[in-house]
C-alpha cells in the first residue's frame, strides 16, 4: 500500500512539473552599408492618400540601427511542423493606415487568424501572392469590415498588396509552429518556451534571404546571433 | 477606322494598367466593386483602379464597334470573305474580353501574357478590314501596279513574324510583375552578359529597391531580358535591311520604299524608348509609350506585307 501511494504521489508530481522549456535568443546585425531606401513619390502624388503625410514617405527595406542591429527578420525553427497552435492563438492584426501595410513583415502560424483593417479614408483591395495557400482578392471599402484571412500551409514571406495603391506590401510568413519571432528595431529576438532539444535555427530577411544555424535548446534556452552582409 | 484608333489606345490603356500594377485593383468582373461596371460611382476611380476600370470601359466601347464592324461586314459587304473577317474580329474581341475577366476572376498572371498577344492580333486584324474597306485599296484594283519582288515581301513577313515574338516575349517580362530584371543599359548588371548565378541573383536583389512590383527578380527573368535585347538588335537590323532593300528594289519615290523608312524611324523611336525604360526605372508612361510603339511597329510590318502582296498579285 505503502509502494502504491510512494508511486502515485511520484506520477501526481511529475505530471504536476512544468514541461521543461527553454527561450532562444538572440541580435541580429547587418554588416555593409544597404542601398537608399526610395521616396513613395506615386503615395504622396495620390490626391487622398498624399493628403495623410506632411513629408515624403520612404521605403522601409533595412531597418537598421546606427549600431548595425538589423529589423524585420524573421527567425523560426526549421523543419519544426505539425506544431502549430494557431487555432487557439490570438488573432494578429495587419493594419491599412496611411495608405501602408502596418507592420510590413509579420509572422504567424498556420491555423491562425489575421485581421485586416482599413483605416484609410480610400478603398483598398486586399490581395495576396501566395506560393502555397490559395490566393485571395477582396476589396475593403474605407470604414468596411475587418477581412479575415488564415493559411493552412506554412510558407515565407506571403505578400500582401494593394493593386489600387501599388506602393503597397506586407510579407507575412506562415510557420507550422508556435516557434518564432520578428527581430525588432534592435535586433534581438526571443522565441518562447521551446521544448529541449537539437534544432535548425533559420534567420531571413525579405532582401537578405535566409542563414541558418544548428543550436541546442537546454533548460536555460539559448542564445544565436546572426549577421547579414549587403554585398 | 474609328475602331482602330480606339483599339490601339485600348492597347495603351492595357498598357498603363500593367505599368501601373493595377490589374488586379477591382477584384470582380463582369461588376466592378460590386457595381454594374457602367455605374461605378466616380470616387471610386482612383489609383490603379482608374487604369483598370477605364480599360473595361473603353474595351466596351471597342467590342461595340467591332460588333456594328461584323454585322455591317455581314450584310453590306459584297465581298464575301470581308463578311468572315468580320466575324473573325467579332469573335477575337469576345474571347479578349474573356480572357481578360477570367485574369482577374482566375488570378492567373500567365493568363495576362495572352491577354497581351491577342490584343495585338486583334489591331492586326481591325487595321486589316479597315485597309481593305478603305477607298484607296477598292478604286485602286484597275490602276497599274509595280510587282514587289518576292524575296522583299518574305523578309519583311519574316521580320514582322519577329516582332510579334518579341511582344510576345515583352508581354511575359512584364507579367511577371517584378520591376526591372536588368537596371543599366548598354551594359546589363554592369557586364556584357550579366553573372546569373545563385549569389549575382542574390546580390541584385539585396540592392534594388523598388517602390512597385517588388518581387525578387530570378535568372530566368535577367536572361529573359537579355532575350529580349538580343532580339531588338535583330529585328532593328531586319527593318533597316527592309528600308535599305525597299529603296534598292523599288525606287526612292516608291510609297512601300517610303513607308519601310518610317517603319525604320519607328523602330529606332522604339529602341530609344527601351532604353528609356530602363533609364526611368520603368517609368509608367515611358513603358507604355514603348508597348504602344510595338504594336504600330507590328502592324507597319503587317500592313506593308500586305500591301506588297496585293500589289504583286494585281501586276501578274
Amino acid at each position: 500500500m505503502k509502494k502504491l501511494l510512494l508511486l502515485l504521489s511520484l506520477g501526481i508530481f511529475s505530471a504536476l512539473q512544468p514541461a521543461r522549456a527553454g527561450d532562444i535568443t538572440g541580435v541580429i546585425t547587418l554588416k555593409g552599408v544597404p542601398p537608399a531606401e526610395k521616396d513613395i513619390t506615386p503615395l504622396k502624388d495620390d490626391a487622398t492618400c498624399g493628403a495623410l503625410y506632411d513629408t515624403m514617405p520612404t521605403t522601409h527595406f533595412y531597418v537598421v540601427s546606427p549600431q548595425g542591429e538589423l529589423a524585420d527578420v524573421v527567425v523560426s525553427l526549421k523543419d519544426v511542423t505539425g506544431k502549430s497552435t494557431g487555432a487557439s492563438a490570438p488573432p494578429a492584426v495587419l493594419d491599412q493606415k496611411g495608405c501602408v501595410y502596418l507592420p510590413s513583415i509579420l509572422a504567424i502560424q498556420t491555423g491562425q487568424k489575421l485581421i485586416v483593417k482599413n483605416s484609410d479614408p480610400c478603398v483598398h483591395n486586399v490581395h495576396t501572392s501566395p506560393t502555397a495557400n490559395p490566393e485571395v482578392n477582396e476589396v475593403q471599402m474605407p470604414g468596411g469590415a475587418d477581412l479575415t484571412f488564415t493559411f493552412d500551409k506554412p510558407e515565407p514571406f506571403l505578400k500582401f498588396r494593394c493593386d489600387v495603391h501599388p506602393w503597397m506590401f506586407a510579407w507575412v510568413t506562415v510557420v507550422d509552429s508556435p516557434y518564432f519571432a520578428v527581430t525588432g528595431k534592435d535586433g534581438k529576438f526571443t522565441i518562447k518556451n521551446v521544448p529541449p532539444g537539437k534544432y535548425t535555427l533559420e534567420a531571413a530577411h525579405r532582401k537578405l534571404g535566409a542563414q541558418t544555424a544548428n543550436i541546442e535548446v537546454t533548460d536555460s534556452g539559448a542564445t544565436q546571433n546572426f549577421t547579414f552582409e549587403v554585398k | 477606322m474609328l475602331n482602330a484608333v480606339a483599339t490601339f489606345l485600348l492597347i495603351g490603356l492595357g498598357g498603363l494598367v500593367t505599368s501601373h500594377e493595377a490589374g488586379m485593383s477591382v477584384p470582380d468582373w463582369p461588376t466592378s466593386y460590386g457595381y454594374n461596371m457602367f455605374a461605378l460611382p466616380i470616387k471610386f476611380w482612383t489609383g490603379g483602379a482608374f487604369f483598370e476600370h477605364t480599360h473595361r470601359l473603353l474595351a466596351s466601347v471597342v467590342g461595340f464597334l467591332t460588333t456594328i464592324l461584323a454585322v455591317w461586314l455581314c450584310l453590306k459587304e459584297p465581298r464575301k470573305w470581308m463578311a468572315w473577317l468580320g466575324i473573325a474580329a467579332f469573335l477575337l474581341v469576345v474571347a479578349q474580353g474573356i480572357l481578360g475577366g477570367m485574369r482577374v476572376r482566375l488570378q492567373m498572371a500567365s493568363l495576362g501574357i495572352f491577354h497581351g498577344a491577342v490584343a495585338q492580333t486583334f489591331l492586326v486584324l481591325v487595321c486589316a478590314i479597315a485597309l481593305f474597306t478603305s477607298r484607296w485599296w477598292q478604286n485602286s484594283e484597275t490602276e497599274k501596279q509595280i510587282p514587289v519582288p518576292r524575296g522583299l515581301r518574305k523578309h519583311i513577313l519574316y521580320v514582322t513574324i519577329l516582332i510579334f515574338i518579341q511582344l510576345l516575349i515583352a508581354a511575359t517580362m512584364r507579367h511577371q510583375h517584378a520591376g526591372l530584371a536588368i537596371s543599366d543599359f548598354p551594359l546589363a548588371h554592369g557586364k556584357i552578359w550579366p553573372d546569373t548565378s545563385a549569389a549575382a541573383i542574390a546580390s541584385y536583389n539585396a540592392q534594388r529597391i523598388e517602390v512597385n512590383g517588388e518581387n525578387p527578380i530570378t535568372a530566368f527573368q535577367v536572361n529573359l531580358q537579355m532575350i529580349h535585347r538580343l532580339v531588338a538588335y535583330t529585328i532593328f537590323l531586319g527593318v533597316a535591311a527592309a528600308a535599305f532593300l525597299s529603296l534598292k528594289k523599288l525606287g526612292g519615290r516608291d510609297a512601300l520604299a517610303k513607308f519601310a523608312f518610317f517603319w525604320l524611324a519607328l523602330l529606332t523611336l522604339q529602341i530609344v524608348l527601351g532604353a528609356a525604360t530602363i533609364w526611368t526605372n520603368k517609368a509608367a508612361d515611358i513603358a507604355t509609350l514603348h508597348v504602344m510603339v510595338g504594336a504600330l511597329a507590328l502592324l507597319t510590318g503587317a500592313l506593308w506585307w500586305l500591301v506588297a502582296a496585293r500589289r504583286t498579285r494585281l501586276a501578274a
